[in-house]
């Protein structure tokens, strides 16, 4: 600030310049956001493998990302997968809360048991699992043999694989869409509720024209949380199946990790984390455009 | 309880240790004629792979600081994650580690066109660096081939190698009046009689999960006479590849349980421990939990068997590890000191006796003291022992290792669930073919 007032001959007193106070926060910035994505940026354009020479080949790399069916199959599962561990964490956690906003005696403590899931570290979850879905030593098994259910291949086998992977990251993040869910039921106006008994609205009906429009709003916000996660999701994967039977469960995040630090393809895998990037956003924006939406439609019906 | 196991262990491991060094202070262990303390003060940096291997390595290591002065810095790292660390950190060019560990039938191509490690055959050759009976001739051959780059030079020491053979279980065995398999028809005929899909018991368990499985396919494949990939080509479609791979789905799907085609050597292990498994095919390093009464239930009744005589040749699929000096340490030689202690007769006879590895070396693999001293039953020392005579590389010696093991992977997995054998091995050569010529060719 010296400099400036040394530079101008009279003091700036309308326009200080705070520049330096903003500088470490944007050297962080430029560090760790900035500099990894030009990086990442410059090595997709390059044919690089690790232990041999680097050549620069501009936009191969995505032409081969185009033409690689693997990594389409990889796409196809990753969406199917986000579908179904966004869908039925919300189904079931919204049933949950319902449950647990209703007075019941122990409710405090069963609440702090069905949280208890999303407390564990998931990679100990997906090894304890991985026991319980084992064709002959798994305790499910046992158990649907006790009910005359046939033995079930669960993730060993192709085509129940990601089901069965879901069923996992459903019983782990019920409990946050339940959590969410539950303070949107807490925060309900009592009013609606009783002039609709008045007009003689049974339970579903207060349900469904009450309860849902709502809690819509924390549906929804559950709903983006859970998308950015599952799609993201990688640790339950790695550790139960790693991709596999063949390639049944092979996300992108899966396919990019072997990539890069299995086939040390590093331009390739570089390309495919610029292009997961891309639908990563493009999915964020159209669940926000989504909520946008509603809110707005909501707000003009009312 | 565990603690007890590895107690007697420690203790019979101990006094075989001394057995091999001949009787306390009449004979040294390691030979006065090597200046061990000639680099004493200096600090090593080791990076190895969790196993049991280098656990073996680590519990031992203070007698080699004691032996050399050297202070040794040893990591170890689970599998993967240690060999993404190696070759980022030695294709850096400034490796933190003097010593690396390595899979050969995984890592020996790369680490030799990447130029990585240090030729040791000087030092190997040089008496006041190296013992007189650490000669190359000691190595199984398998090994040296793994160790010697292309041009001959030697670029690491054969660590410790594993076996492909087959556990039976006898039980099983005497129950169907079936003998062990002799040949590959006899094989398919003694897990179908076997099987009993309604009592849960099943003839045959391998890997069926992608990656882990091509070592069973190229096992077999042996069994034709046929390499994966021969002067640089491959020979995967080959009628004799085809064959190998149908008798991996006739095994697989007629003879395994549900759910193989996601299991790894580890969910074969436990199925095995359990009882109801004719036969398994591995890696012979597997062996001491079946032994294990807090494990198994199949203690005793362990048949280690050599790998039975295929259509075209008898053979045992090799893998192996080596340790080696890095190309950019500044500590060569007493890099080079740690990799010959590792070696040694001593930790090799270590290894062996606590069934945690098979050193490369000869010498070990054929003393009376050493063998007297091993924990598991004689049959599997008889079972390493003849299959180090017709061992064979089971893996191509090539870079993109882990993408044939994945792509090829893909197809047998594949063929569990109903794939055809030419059809998906085509699939597969046709996508691998590019890989490979690419690799070759930068």
């Amino acid at each position: 600030m010296a400099a400036t007032v040394q530079a101008g001959r009279r003091p700036l007193r309308l326009a200080p310049n705070y520049w330096l106070f903003v500088l470490p926060a944007l050297i962080v910035v430029l560090a760790v956001i900035v500099f990894p994505w030009a990086f990442t940026i410059w090595m997709s354009g390059n044919e690089w493998t690790l232990g041999s020479p680097r050549s620069f080949v501009g936009f191969a790399n995505y032409l081969r990302l185009w033409a690689d069916p693997r990594f389409w199959e990889s796409l196809g599962h990753t969406l199917w997968y986000t579908l179904l561990s966004v869908v039925m964490p919300l189904i079931l956690g919204t049933l949950a809360a319902l449950i647990f906003d209703a007075r019941f005696p122990w409710r405090g403590f069963l609440r702090g048991i069905f949280v208890m899931p999303m407390m564990a570290t998931p990679v100990a979850i997906a090894l304890v699992w991985t026991m319980m879905f084992h064709p002959q030593l798994g305790v499910l098994n046992y158990l649907l043999s006790l009910v005359g259910i046939p033995a079930q291949e669960w993730i060993f086998n192709p085509s129940t694989v990601i089901p069965s992977l879901v069923a996992v990251e459903t019983w782990q993040w019920t409990p946050l869409v339940m959590l969410i869910v539950l303070g949107g039921l807490a925060s309900l106006p009592r009013d609606p509720y009783e002039s609709a008994e008045i007009d003689g609205a049974n339970g579903w009906q207060k349900f469904y024209h009450l309860t849902l429009p709502m809690i819509a709003p924390f549906i929804m916000v559950a709903a983006i949380i859970r998308s950015i996660d599952a799609l993201k999701s990688f640790d339950i994967i790695y550790a139960m199946t790693q991709g596999g039977p063949g390639t049944a469960s092979e996300t992108i995040n899966i396919y990019l990790y072997n990539t890069a630090f299995a086939y040390y393809d590093i331009g390739y895998s570089s390309a495919m984390a610029i292009i997961f990037f891309v639908i990563i956003v493009a999915l964020s924006l159209i669940l926000l455009m989504l909520r946008q939406r509603l809110q707005w439609s909501e707000a003009e019906g009312k | 309880m565990t603690s007890r196991t590895i107690t007697r262990r420690d203790f019979l491991a101990g006094a075989a240790g001394l057995g091999a060094a001949g009787v306390i202070g009449a004979r040294p262990a390691f030979s006065a004629e090597v200046d061990w303390k000639k680099f004493s003060g200096q600090t090593l940096e080791v990076n190895l792979v969790k196993s049991p291997r280098s656990d073996t390595i680590l519990k031992y290591l203070s007698e080699f600081e004691e032996m050399t002065g050297i202070k040794v810095n040893a990591e170890a790292t689970p599998e993967q994650q240690q060999r993404q660390k190696t070759v980022i950190e030695l294709s850096s060019g400034k490796p933190s580690f003097d010593v690396v560990h390595l899979s050969y039938h995984v890592q020996k191509r790369q680490f030799e066109k990447g130029g990585w490690l240090a030729d040791i055959g000087g030092f190997l050759k040089d008496p006041s660096l190296t013992e007189a009976a650490n000669t190359e001739g000691d190595f199984a051959d398998a090994g040296l081939a793994y160790a010697k780059n292309a041009d001959g030079t030697l670029h690491s020491l054969p660590f410790s190698v594993d076996y492909w053979i087959i556990y039976w279980n006898k039980d099983l065995f005497q129950a169907k009046g079936l003998d062990y398999p002799a040949t590959f028809d006899d094989l398919v005929k003694a897990a179908e009689a076997l099987t009993d899909k309604d009592a849960g018991t099943f003839g045959f368990v391998a890997r069926g999960l992608k990656n882990a499985n091509v070592p069973v396919w190229t096992s077999l494949l042996l069994g034709f006479d046929k390499y994966t990939v021969e002067n640089g080509t491959l020979q995967t479609e080959t009628p004799e590849a085809v064959e190998a791979a149908a008798l991996y789905k006739r095994l697989m799907t007629t003879s395994a349980p549900p759910g193989v085609a996601g299991f790894n050597w580890a969910e074969s292990q436990s199925a095995f421990l359990q009882g109801k498994i004719g036969m398994w095919l591995d890696g012979v390093g597997f062996a001491p939990p079946l032994e294990d009464p807090n494990k198994s239930r199949v203690v005793g009744k362990v048949g280690y068997g050599i790998m039975p005589k295929g259509p075209k040749a008898h053979a045992s699929g090799t893998f192996g590890d080596g340790i080696g000096v890095t190309a950019a340490s500044e500590k060569k030689e007493a890099a080079y000191l740690f990799c010959q202690w590792a070696v040694s007769p001593v930790m090799g006879a270590r290894l062996l006796q606590a069934g945690a590895g098979v050193p490369f070396r000869k010498s070990v693999l054929g003393d009376e003291k050493v063998r007297s001293g091993v924990t598991m039953p004689g049959q599997w020392v008889d079972a390493v022992a003849g299959s180090g005579d017709i061992s064979r590389l089971a893996l191509p010696v090539i870079v993109p290792v882990t993408e044939f093991r994945d792509t090829f992977g893909v197809a047998l997995t594949n063929l569990i669930s109903g794939g055809d054998p030419a059809a998906e091995l085509k699939k597969a050569t046709e996508a691998f073919k590019p890989v490979l010529e690419k690799s070759e060719k930068a």
